[in-house]
């Protein structure tokens, strides 16, 4: 923990001045350089943690923009990439009106109170419940991020098919309903999940496999059962327009990605450094897990391969990133390379939904493989934030002897999968009475670019 | 007049340019196409989606040239295009009826 490197200068202190009382003018240069440390701290934590959110937004817009882009047809191009970019406008102005308050207010352990309802009070000061040392302003805009990406994730299922005015009723609702109440449970004060803060069922999510993509990718699976299948799916080509956008997509989630875990430590800490080398070390070797599985089954290692595997470990490795030493995080990442790859294949195929840009089969069953195997794979020399009431460290997961936590992350994930089953259900009836929720054959064939936005990603005549 | 309409590999273009050039022939048209005559398609596999891709991108050459040329002209670019592998394209040759040049109204051979 950051409070430490201070900490222990402070302890060489009073060693100094054992033999006679310390005079007054060596207590105020004490008091004096006290701040000092405490301010240059902070300063350096809160330098960390606005670039952070800063990376965590560029895996939106343009990461994820990119990513989907490339993979739907042309001319739905633009719409797919709106789908991204409206959802940092959208949730945005959801966070400042009642998200951040509703997630990270004390109230309930089910739900955040209306405490920082219009961000009231949500100032310079830091709110020591969640970083003692960064403005509470810049924790607030940080996990803005987390909810933009969040939503962001879902529209893989539905793009190429699904009304622009029905995806931005859906996300508002599926934040309050979803989304806020998971985060809260997972991340906020007295949260019903947190192992941090007292939560029922101690379950460990450093950076979102639960909150961010179990439910992202449930939720998506609901999408596209509830959407139906695009026309002509299985009869008509459907190929990538572009890999090559997917591919600078994806390179740009990956270094996003280091913001999102590492910058999950809240602090310029050994601990975000200990998260972002599993951060690496799970999309590196998730990489080579997926390219290896399709090179074994097609006899070719493909591209479009190699960047679902890489965002598929970063997806497992991200509840695990501040609890797991490096060999783990390489077997975390090979894990979720090798089963994200048999999930969009063997399990799709042989169910037939069509999840467009496979949403549930990566960040779904990513989030769930990684957030089981951080039950496995805690371990107190990365983690050392629980302790007992003597100060000594507590055993996080099975390595450490604590075979409990498998039991408890795998009630973390159901819940978190039953809210999103039962959350995105209702929520699509409501946007289904109130605005219709697929688009028109006819719109869906000219393409939601031109008939949703009345534009073109490519013309050839400019 | 003849017209010479080839339909050639993308990547012997060039070869195929350079060499109509060598024996005096400039006015060329180009597109790029896709189509495939007996040379069958190849397999792509995007997520466990496969797809027979049997329309191949070629590029369609045309021009059209005095009726006394023509032989030469098509013996030329049938040997600056062949690489002796399946899928080497095809060469089609029609009569013109007339040709006319927009700026100043020539017509026949003396537009070309």
């Amino acid at each position: 923990m950051p409070y430490r490197r201070w900490a222990s200068i402070l302890a060489l202190v009073p060693a100094l001045g054992l033999a006679q009382s310390i005079p007054p003018a060596t207590e105020a240069r004490i008091a004096n350089l006290e701040a000092a440390v405490k301010s240059a701290q902070s300063a350096g934590d809160n330098a960390w943690m606005l670039v952070s959110a800063a990376l965590v937004l560029m895996m939106t817009g343009p990461g994820l923009a990119l990513f989907y882009a490339g993979l739907v047809r042309r001319k739905n191009v633009l719409s797919t990439m709106m789908h991204s970019f409206s959802l940092m406008a959208v949730v945005t102005v959801v966070w400042a009106i009642v998200g951040y308050s509703l997630a990270f207010g004390e109230g309930l352990p089910f739900i955040g109170d209306l405490r920082y309802m219009f961000l009231n009070g949500v100032g310079s000061a830091p709110n020591a419940d969640y970083a003692a040392t960064i403005p509470q302003q810049t924790f607030m805009i940080y996990q803005l991020m987390f909810a933009i990406i969040t939503p962001a994730l879902i529209s893989g299922a539905f793009a190429e098919r699904m009304r622009f005015s029905a995806m931005l009723l859906f996300t508002v609702l599926w934040l309050l309903i979803v989304y806020l109440p998971l985060a809260h449970m997972v991340w906020g004060k007295g949260g019903f999940l947190n192992a941090f803060s007292g939560g029922k069922i101690p379950t460990f999510d450093f950076a979102g496999g639960t909150v961010v993509h179990i439910t992202s990718g449930v939720s998506a699976l609901v999408c596209a059962l509830y959407l139906g299948k695009r026309k002509g799916y299985m009869s008509e080509p459907m190929k990538p327009h572009s890999l090559v956008i997917s591919v600078i997509g994806a390179c740009l989630l990956w270094v996003g990605w280091f913001g999102f875990n590492a910058g999950s430590a809240l602090a310029a800490s050994s601990l975000a450094t200990s998260a972002f080398v599993a951060t690496h070390f799970g999309a590196a070797a998730a990489t080579l897990g997926w390219m290896l599985a399709e090179w074994i089954k097609n006899g070719k290692p493909s591209v479009l391969g190699a960047i679902s595997g890489a965002v598929a470990g970063l997806v497992a490795i991200t509840p695990a990133s501040g609890f797991v030493q490096p060999f783990p995080a390489l077997l975390i990442g090979f894990v979720a390379g090798v089963g994200c790859f048999l999930m969009v294949t063997a399990v799709k195929s042989k169910f037939k939904y069509d999840d467009t840009l496979d949403a549930f089969g990566v960040h779904g069953a990513g989030g769930t493989i990684g957030a089981m195997l951080t039950g496995v794979f805690a371990t107190n020399a990365v983690n050392d934030s629980l302790k007992d009431a003597g100060g000594k460290l507590l055993p996080l997961g099975l390595v450490d002897g604590n075979p409990g936590q498998v039991w408890n992350q795998l009630l973390g994930v159901l819940i978190s999968w039953v809210l999103a089953i039962v959350g995105t259900l209702l929520i699509l009836k409501i946007c289904d009475v109130v605005l219709k929720v697929r688009v028109s054959a006819e719109e869906e064939l000219e393409g939601l670019d031109v008939s949703m936005h009345g534009e073109e990603g490519y013309t050839l005549e400019s | 007049m003849k017209k010479i309409e080839a339909i050639i590999q993308p990547h012997k273009l060039e070869d195929v340019k350079e060499a109509l050039k060598a024996i005096g022939i400039d006015g060329m048209t180009i597109s790029e196409v896709r189509g495939h005559g007996r040379q069958k398609g190849h397999k792509e596999v995007y997520r466990g989606m496969e797809y027979q891709v049997d329309l191949l991108p070629k590029v369609k050459v045309e021009m059209v040239v005095p009726d006394g040329r023509a032989e030469e002209v098509v013996s030329t670019l049938v040997a600056s295009a062949r690489t002796g592998k399946i899928g080497d394209g095809k060469v089609f040759v029609y009569d013109v009826l007339e040709a006319i040049r927009i700026r100043n109204d020539d017509r026949g051979e003396g537009a070309l």
